[in-house]
């Protein structure tokens, strides 16, 4: 019997406020994120404990990871007379016992909804002593009532370089990287092809090596990686800034623009041949420096995968849930593999969405295809794919419900991704990350061919 | 608990004392002086006079496994009833986390059953809400819910900034009560009430006892032998296994709060003829109140553990009073304890010795040892998530709780007998012969009773405490959860989650506890450990130096 057994195929009521199985989550966590991104970083919530928890276990879950943050612990009374003295006595309990470099604090929509000034309060802490010499507070504002966890994570980011970016005056030569909303593995992969370039690259925030850390047998609160304060604080300096992702990153890299004047150019993150390229111009343009052959051999190992495999791919219907700045980069891969994006859902709003979606069907098959909802939530896209069924599913864990009901292969991809190990360690972004992508595509569709041939028609190669 | 947990051999040789001042030594003098009331430490075999310091605000900025109100009422109590269609009010956050993320197992299997289970629903409010009001949202999410699935219930959940704009979530249902025809019940859960989640279950249970309970006399089982299951939320599916080994012996159970739960179960409580209490934090005032409104009798039972199964089996059958029921629990003992024998032949030696520490829930980090003691391993300590006093200390501390401000923000209901319904099922009489012959009515001993001398019993463990707790004792094995997992076992301690199991069970009842004991052996002597080190650190310099030779 279906798992989603209420789900009609017809949309029979026109919902305007009941959200059914939501393709976003609360900012905060999006925050939380971004702020292990930053080596030495202790993320502090600043509301409630319940939202600290629920936000460490979901990353937990999804990284198979320690994520230490902290939390204001507001109760009735702090609700009512404000979250100052929460806040001013967790800046000190956390410099005394979990010693960070950093505390990155976010507030969530309780201590939204009761205004507290986080700048005032902040002073305040480093006013009477709270924060010791050479440490650092940080703060965003992530009410969770606008927009979603990426929205969360934008903030933080820019929260980064509101707190600590500064320009001297001289250029350093570095080129700032701001990722999007993306794995850890593609953090390091978007750093690998900078370093490929001999780019001089200072990426922000970076979660690879933290939130993919090795079992030593001594428990690190802030392991190795992580982007260092020092190279935050020069963002200022740098000779220019490339943002992955629009939603995630034009804020920080605008910011560092208007005020510190890095130009910026925000592009969407690397997926696929066409995304990864342009990243790749931009880093070549930016810092001066010409693409080495090697790059040249990892892109045409791509090229050649897609030549070989068309006839698998050609005209395949996809539906896709997630992240706006991902679902972008992964319809613009799905069109270079001649397949459809048949339904596109992100939760997240912005009305910039949807035009970037047709503009990128626009002229192939898929143009008077694709249905695009934003926002939207995975109810309503089960309700499409029940009115005419696709080849394969693209989202996060919670798809897998839809999966088996409708019987149709899924590829996890996105946030957060709590039954599969992988994402974490293997990017999909750039050409190694194209070529993973195809092929988990490849092995999905021809795993299911295999099992779905009839004795006569089973093959052996493809 | 069941059986003393005594085992002084594997208990390291650590002064607890100097243990202790090493856990406070880094923290702040008042932050200091707090928790140093909440670490008590075992002087004596069996119970203790001495208060510990529990359900208590959280400090700020200490790291704790806590959650909230929400989390307790939502996620705990009502997550795992499958056709009440549970809408969160609030923005988008609290309902995804609370989508499927506790482990409810449920059977839908039934014709036409409905199960809400795999959905989330929120009102998604969004800022305009926040500034104008949510109420007109909700009720039209109401009305959509309604129209969509026709359930036969709905409830409301309130989030932390619901209660700070004022929505009347209780208005809106009683309104929309009114104009559906079905029962629409809200819940005033916002996260920032009381200290921790154990206030979610009280405002849930309160909700569920006053606008549910009673409403319905027609149960789904009927037998003999009838009771209700409380506190036990069939993770796993542990509460199949106990109604597989309850339905064996001939006894019904007629509604289980909350696992595998449907409203009817809940609606027609009152039928049952004795509560069972397991959790005993989240739900022994629903016990407390069956019994004053209805006349149900209850007893605490564990069925956590083979013995402990076996001897919650026998209280049920000596509350019964039935000859025939009697005998038959001890066949059904007799048939299933050889599997638990011949796992426990098998196993047992491979993890006799061996230590364990449990920081979880609210009765989880008690229930447990049992099962480590019948694998021959020691608990060095243990604690609760969320416990109160009572539940460390035992019930007859209940009276002298100190009633602070943010308890007194959790409705305390007082009920009268009802004056149709209430019917008491033994006479005076026949309570006191069954005292006298040994059965315990409205009893709980609490953690601090079991724990074996010189253990450390530990009220809200943080991050840092059980870090250094591991460095000082090194525990073969460490109970906590998601949170608290991969740091642990980054310091090359496996962690077994006893809130999920690690997605294994059941661990209930007699199956469960051979499930359990396969999953601790391989834990504990799975080879990984051994590969923390790589050979030319684990070796020091002569391999090394055999290179250089080379």
């Amino acid at each position: 019997m279906a798992l989603l057994r209420h789900t009609p195929a017809e949309i029979t009521v026109d919902r305007t406020a009941l959200s059914i199985n939501p393709a976003k989550t609360c900012q905060p966590v999006g925050a939380m994120y971004a702020a292990l991104g930053i080596h030495g970083c202790l993320p502090h919530s600043h509301g409630s404990q319940g939202c600290c928890a629920y936000h460490r276990s979901a990353l937990t879950r999804h990284t198979k990871e320690p994520i230490s943050a902290a939390t204001s612990s507001f109760t009735e009374g702090s609700s009512v007379f404000g979250g100052q003295a929460n806040l001013l006595t967790a800046i000190q309990n956390i410099f005394s016992v979990y010693e960070p470099e950093i505390i990155a604090v976010h507030t969530t929509c309780l201590s939204e909804t009761i205004g507290d000034d986080m700048t005032q309060i902040v002073e305040k802490a480093r006013a009477e002593g709270k924060v010791p010499e050479g440490k650092h507070v940080i703060y965003c504002n992530t009410p969770s009532y606008v927009g979603s966890h990426v929205t969360g994570y934008s903030n933080m980011v820019s929260g980064m370089v509101k707190n600590l970016a500064k320009s001297t005056g001289a250029k350093n030569g570095k080129v700032n990287i701001i990722p999007g909303f993306c794995e850890p593995a593609d953090m390091a992969e978007i750093k690998r092809l900078a370093l490929a370039m001999d780019v001089d690259a200072n990426m922000f925030p970076d979660t690879s090596g933290v939130l993919n850390a090795p079992l030593t047998g001594k428990y690190e609160m802030y392991p190795a990686g992580g982007a260092k304060v020092a190279d935050i604080t020069s963002s200022g300096d740098a000779v220019g800034t490339i943002g992955l992702g629009q939603w995630a990153t034009a804020q920080a890299a605008k910011y560092l623009d208007s005020e510190h004047k890095v130009p910026c150019q925000i592009m969407g993150l690397p997926f696929g041949l066409e995304a990864t390229d342009a990243y790749i111009y931009a880093l070549s343009k930016m810092a001066g420096k010409a693409v080495p052959a090697s790059i040249d051999f990892e892109r045409g190992q791509v090229v050649d995968v897609i030549s070989d495999y068309n006839q698998y791919l050609y005209g395949k219907r996809v539906a896709l849930a997630g992240d706006p700045d991902q679902l972008i980069g992964l319809t613009k891969l799905l069109i270079e593999l001649d397949m459809i994006p048949a339904y596109v859902v992100t939760g997240t709003p912005g009305n910039k969405f949807e035009p970037a979606i047709r503009e990128i069907i626009k002229g192939t098959p898929a143009e008077n295809v694709t249905k695009v909802k934003c926002p939207g939530d995975m109810f309503l896209m089960h309700q499409w794919i029940k009115q005419e069924p696709v080849d394969l599913l693209i989202g996060n864990t919670y798809l897998k419900y839809v999966a088996r009901d409708e019987d149709i292969p899924l590829i996890r991809h996105g946030f957060p991704i709590v039954d599969r190990m992988g994402h974490t360690y293997f990017p999909t972004v750039g050409y190694k990350g194209a070529l993973r992508m195809i092929e988990k595509i490849l092995d999905a569709l021809l795993t299911r061919r295999d099992r779905d041939s009839t004795e006569t028609k089973f093959e052996l190669v493809y | 608990m069941d059986a003393p947990i005594v085992d002084h051999l594997a208990v390291p040789d650590i002064d607890p004392e100097e243990a202790k001042k090493e856990l406070l030594a880094k923290y702040p003098p008042k932050v200091g002086r707090k928790r140093s009331q909440q670490i008590f430490i075992k002087e004596t075999e069996g119970p203790e006079e001495r208060e510990i310091l529990a359900n208590v605000r959280t400090v700020p900025g200490i790291i704790t496994q806590r959650g909230c109100t929400y989390a307790g009422c939502k996620g705990v109590i009502l997550g795992p009833t499958r056709d009440i269609v549970n809408i969160t009010h609030g923005p988008i956050g609290c309902g995804f986390y609370s989508w499927l993320t506790r482990r409810n197992q449920t059977d839908a299997s039934a014709p036409g059953a409905e199960n809400f289970i795999p959905y989330a629903f929120s009102t998604d409010m969004q800022d305009q809400d926040i500034i104008f009001g949510g109420e007109k949202k909700l009720k039209q999410a109401i009305q959509e819910a309604y129209d969509l699935f026709k359930p036969k219930a709905i409830a409301i959940f309130s989030t932390c900034p619901v209660g700070l704009i004022g929505d009347d979530v209780h208005a809106v249902a009683r309104e929309m009560k009114a104009l559906l025809g079905i029962n629409i019940f809200g819940f005033s859960c916002e996260g920032y009430k009381g200290v921790s989640q154990s206030a979610g279950h009280h405002i849930a249970n309160n909700k569920i006892f006053t606008e549910v309970v009673g409403t319905s006399e027609t149960p789904e089982r009927t037998g003999k032998f009838t009771i209700n299951m409380l506190g036990e939320y069939n993770i796993g599916g542990d509460a199949f296994e106990i109604d597989r080994i309850l339905e064996k012996c001939g006894i019904t159970v007629n509604a289980t709060f909350s696992g595998n739960s449907t409203y009817n179960d809940f609606a027609s409580a009152q039928m049952a003829d004795l509560s069972c209490v397991m959790c005993h934090r989240s739900i022994n005032y629903v016990a407390d109140m069956l019994e004053t409104k209805y006349g149900i009798p209850w007893i605490k039972v564990n069925f956590i553990g083979a013995h402990a199964t076996a001897k919650s089996l026998r209280r049920i059958a000596q509350h019964f009073g039935d000859e025939a029921l009697i005998k038959r629990v001890e066949e059904v003992i007799a048939e299933e304890m050889p599997i638990v024998e011949a796992a426990l032949a098998e196993i047992k030696p491979r993890t006799t010795g061996k230590t364990a520490m449990l920081f979880v829930g609210g009765s989880r980090a008690h229930h447990y040892q049992e099962l480590f003691h019948e694998l021959g391993m020691t608990t060095l300590a243990a604690g609760y998530e969320f416990g109160h006093r009572d539940d460390y200390e035992g019930r007859q501390v209940i009276p002298s709780i100190k009633v602070d401000a943010d308890s007194r923000n959790i409705e305390e209901l007082h009920v009268e007998a009802d004056p149709e319904k209430y019917s008491p099922r033994l006479t005076e009489a026949e309570i006191k012969a069954r005292e006298d012959a040994g059965l315990k009515f409205k009893e709980y001993d609490g953690l601090i009773t079991d724990m074996p001398k010189k253990t450390m019993i530990i009220d809200d463990l943080n991050q840092f405490e059980s870090e250094k707790l591991i460095e000082m004792y090194k525990p073969d094995i460490f109970c906590a959860g998601i949170k608290e997992k991969y740091s642990v076992q980054k310091m090359g301690v496996p962690l077994k989650q006893l809130h999920s199991y690690d997605y294994g069970g059941p661990y209930a009842g007699f199956v469960g506890a051979v499930n359990y004991y396969k999953d601790i052996d391989r834990m504990v002597n799975s080879k990984v450990w051994s590969k923390v080190k790589a050979p030319w650190h684990a070796d020091g310099p002569e391999l090394t130096a055999c290179f250089v030779a080379g």
